[in-house]
Order: structure tokens, then C-alpha cells, then sequence
């Protein structure tokens, strides 16, 4: 049988202080999307790049024997790799600038 | 100097590609981060509504044969009212869930012209083995709209269409005029006898 002062402090010990704060499995997934985020430019431009090298005979430059303007204004693999550059430079860094935002606004709320 | 068809299908490849980036990056971040800029809420809907202009030029100047001008007209009708109903959509002027539906039929229409116009076998050459995946695939992502309007706001639809504009990009990329599939090239498409 237990007394009420062991009581109390069984109960506090089935409500104890969590060992990680409450945000922080929150923050660290938010890390990955921010990861996530950059990594999709980097990524694509070395799809371009491997692409490049294991097909060599789609980038004009090499074989430029009888090639036309179109076969010089649009090479596959360099597309991949300026579609990549695109998105790193216009669209993830200001992603990611809200991503980051919007967590630190989620922490302020959390804590105020 | 009109560009040759594949080179056509590879502009629109990279188009389709960084589609897919974006798309992929809204499901990343989620539609509440996305759409803090304006500008970027009304990225991928401007984005289809360009790719309807620009299937309208072509279904203008590809006129080698009545079926492709068909195609390439419903591929540009399509691709114009699913842009301006998602462009609707992201500014606040529609609120259904509903309006999804309408990419739904963009996307089931495009594959279905794409399957009927393509009067070949699968392994008649690459550019046919191309169109039946390419409209299969479009069939078969008309799902992630009617998804999206059933059970909104659910991970799964956002990655399933932007990897079906990825996978759209690689299919395109890998067309050629003239090309064999799996060793197989018809006399017919230019292969030797």
C-alpha cells in the first residue's frame, strides 16, 4: 500500500521533464527539408553531368560535324544541367529563407 | 528553320523537369511555404499555361498530318484551362477542392490523344514505344487529381505529381525521330530491312 507522498511521486515520475525538448524532433526535420530542398538543383545537375559522360554523342560539342543551330541551342544533357542551375539559383534559396522563417516564427509562438 | 520534332520534345522535357523540381519542392515544404510568395504560388500554373501557348505554336506550325494537329490542339486546350484554373485556385478566386478535377481531365485527355493518335505497336520504334508509355502514364496520373479532390491536402497526391512530370521529362528526353527500342526499329520508321 502506498502512502500519499510515494503516490505524488510516482505520478511524477510517469510525468517527467522530457529528456529532448519538445521541438526538437520538429527542428531536426525541418533540417532535412532544408536539405532536401538544396540537394534537388545539385542533384539534377549531376544527373546532367553523369548523362553527359554516358552519352557523350548528345552534346553537339563533341560531334559537331554537319550539326545545325538547334543541335547547338538544345543539347539534352546540358538542359538537365541548366534546369538544375535554374532551380538552385531562382527557386530553392528562397525556400529554403522561408523554410528556416516559418521555424523560427513556429519556435517564437511555442515559447511566448 | 523549324527545330526537328525531338528537339521540340526535349525543350519541352526541360520545361517538364523543372516543373517536376518545383512541384517536388512545394511537397518538401508543404503549400503553406510554398505560397508565401506570390510569385511562386503562380509558378507552376503560369508554367502550364506557357506550355499551352507554346503546344498552340506548334499544333500551328506541325502540320504534317491531321492527327498530330489534333493531338497538339488537345494537348494545348488542356494544358491552357488546367494552368488558369490552378492560376484561380492559388489567387484565392476558387476555393473547391473540386477544381482539381479539372487537371484530372487535362491529364486523362492528354493521355488518351496520345494513345489514340499513336497508330503503331509498342516496339515499332522509340518514338511509338514513347507515346504509349507517355499517355499510359498521363492515364494513369489523372488519378492523383481526382486523389487530391477527394482526400485533400495529403503528401502522397503532391510527390505523385510532381515524380509523374519527372518521369514525363525522362520519357521525353529519351525520344528520338529516328531510334530503336529494345533492338527493335520497323522498316517502316527507318530501320533496315
Amino acid at each position: 500500500m502506498q502512502t500519499g507522498q510515494e503516490a505524488i511521486l510516482a505520478v511524477n515520475e510517469l510525468v517527467t521533464s522530457r529528456a529532448q525538448p519538445a521541438d526538437q524532433p520538429r527542428t531536426a526535420r525541418k533540417t532535412l527539408r532544408v536539405v532536401a530542398v538544396e540537394a534537388l538543383g545539385p542533384l539534377t545537375i549531376l544527373g546532367g553531368i553523369v548523362w553527359a559522360f554516358a552519352q557523350p554523342y548528345r552534346i553537339t560539342f563533341f560531334y559537331p560535324d554537319g550539326k545545325g543551330f538547334w543541335d547547338w541551342a538544345v543539347q539534352p544533357p546540358l538542359l538537365v544541367v541548366i534546369v538544375g542551375l535554374l532551380f538552385s539559383l531562382l527557386v530553392a534559396p528562397g525556400l529554403v529563407e522561408d523554410l528556416e522563417r516559418s521555424g523560427s516564427e513556429r519556435g517564437d509562438a511555442a515559447s511566448s | 528553320m523549324q527545330p526537328r520534332a525531338e528537339i521540340a520534345h526535349w525543350l519541352f522535357a526541360g520545361g517538364f523537369l523543372f516543373v517536376g523540381l518545383v512541384l517536388l519542392a512545394e511537397a518538401i515544404v508543404g503549400p503553406a511555404v510554398f505560397r508565401r510568395r506570390a510569385w511562386r504560388a503562380c509558378l507552376w500554373p503560369s508554367l502550364a499555361l506557357m506550355a499551352g501557348a507554346w503546344l498552340w505554336l506548334i499544333a500551328i506550325f506541325s502540320t504534317f498530318s491531321t492527327l498530330h494537329l489534333v493531338a497538339h490542339s488537345i494537348w494545348a486546350q488542356a494544358a491552357t484551362a488546367a494552368g488558369a484554373v490552378q492560376l484561380a485556385v492559388v489567387r484565392g478566386r476558387l476555393h473547391s477542392q473540386y477544381w482539381s478535377l479539372v487537371t484530372a481531365g487535362a491529364l486523362l485527355i492528354s493521355g488518351a490523344s496520345f494513345l489514340v493518335h499513336e497508330q503503331n505497336g509498342w516496339l515499332f520504334a522509340r518514338s511509338a514505344f514513347l507515346h504509349h508509355l507517355i499517355g499510359w502514364t498521363l492515364v494513369v496520373a489523372s488519378a492523383i487529381p481526382i486523389g487530391e479532390a477527394l482526400r485533400p491536402r495529403r503528401a502522397v497526391w503532391a510527390y505523385g505529381f510532381a515524380a509523374t512530370w519527372v518521369l514525363l521529362a525522362v520519357m521525353l528526353f529519351a525520344d528520338r525521330d529516328v531510334a530503336s527500342i529494345f533492338g527493335h526499329l520497323s522498316e517502316l520508321a527507318g530501320g533496315r530491312p
